[in-house]
């Protein structure tokens, strides 16, 4: 991307670029602290690819694409389903009904660590299908197209 | 007496200042032909839904409205726009009759269904009874989130989250097969680019 032609962007570059690591401290925040506040995997999902897509929109798709491949985009996704319903597998094996996190680490009645772990393994697994989902959607429509122009922002 | 009736007036100002942006900026999306335009302005018109989810008390809908709507399909819209014009066709005048008529009519039967719709935080309305009441009375004992939402759409509703998790995947699957994977469209944009040299 470097070159005479995009060099006045440099005020939006040098803006966007310390935003797109508390973006993704941020999504890290909204998931790890879902139980308590509002957010979630979902939207932590979405946080963090906002962050990449920031990347790349100022500097440029290709390295964007070197940063976070498109094959581990829609691994990742893949692997987010699988996460969460290899939980629900798990609740199985060790007894109970599919996605009863209860039982997930044999406790007595009464305790809430099956919970809270069970809902924060789901979650990731939802925080992994929805990033990679996004990033691999984002990648399918802007991967078609080099650059922005400059005539068109 | 006096201070409650003002928060009243006050909250009452709020939502009609938001429903109105929101309708300026429908009618703005609606006139204009500027695609980029368009696209920011449906941004906007997401962000301020967003603040009136707020307004409503619904925190983890106006979150998911502020990440999704005014975020992620934003940068979507403005990549896809790349793939077509930047302005959309004029239409003729009579073209344009038959959406507003759509909209008059549809707006008509909305504003008459709302009233027969419970008050705003009604304790008798049917969304407050029932199960509802039943989540936020058992969850501190069985879940022990302090986030009800959370607890409702991870752990007691966890299937139908599992479904919605597949179909997003699904969503990006579509999109690939239809679109090609992102790197090998790329290449071949960077081959044509190539061969005009």
């Amino acid at each position: 991307m470097a070159g005479p032609r995009t060099d006045h962007h440099v005020v939006l570059r040098i803006v966007a670029k310390p935003l797109i690591p508390i973006i993704a401290l941020f999504a890290l925040y909204v998931h790890f602290h879902g139980d308590y506040s509002p957010g979630g995997g979902f939207q932590a999902g979405v946080i963090i690819v906002v962050a990449i897509v920031l990347y790349a929109l100022i500097f440029g798709i290709t390295p964007a694409m070197r940063a976070v491949p498109p094959v581990f985009a829609r691994s990742l996704a893949g692997l987010g389903f699988i996460i969460y319903a290899s939980v629900g597998v798990w609740s199985l094996i060790m007894g109970g009904n599919f996605l009863d996190y209860d039982v997930l680490f044999n406790e007595e009645p009464g305790g809430h660590m099956g919970q809270h772990y069970g809902i924060l393994m789901v979650e990731l697994g939802v925080l992994f299908a929805v990033a990679g989902s996004m990033l691999s959607i984002f990648y399918a429509f802007a991967g078609r197209v080099t650059e922005i122009k400059d005539e068109d922002w | 007496m006096i201070g409650y009736a003002g928060a009243d007036l006050a909250i009452a100002l709020i939502n009609v200042l938001l429903l109105g942006l929101l309708f300026v900026v429908g009618v703005a999306i609606a006139r204009m032909r500027s695609l980029f335009a368009i696209v920011m302005l449906s941004g906007i018109y997401s962000l301020i839904s967003a603040t009136w989810f707020v307004a409503l008390d619904a925190v983890d809908v106006a979150f998911t409205e502020a990440a999704v709507g005014a975020g992620i399909s934003t940068a979507l819209l403005l990549g896809a726009m790349l793939l077509t014009a930047r302005t959309a066709k004029p239409e003729t005048r009579a073209m344009r009759i038959v959406p507003i008529l759509v909209v008059i009519a549809t707006g008509a039967m909305l504003v008459y269904a709302t009233i027969d719709l419970p008050a705003f935080g009604d304790p008798d309305s049917p969304a407050n009874t029932y199960v509802g009441t039943d989540y936020l009375e058992r969850t501190p004992e069985e879940i022990a989130v302090p986030n009800i939402v959370t607890a409702v759409l991870a752990s007691y509703r966890g299937f139908d989250t599992l479904g919605e998790t597949g179909v997003v995947f699904t969503a990006a699957l579509a999109v690939i097969l239809l679109l090609g994977f992102g790197e090998r469209s790329l290449a071949a944009t960077f081959n044509r680019k190539k061969d005009k040299n």
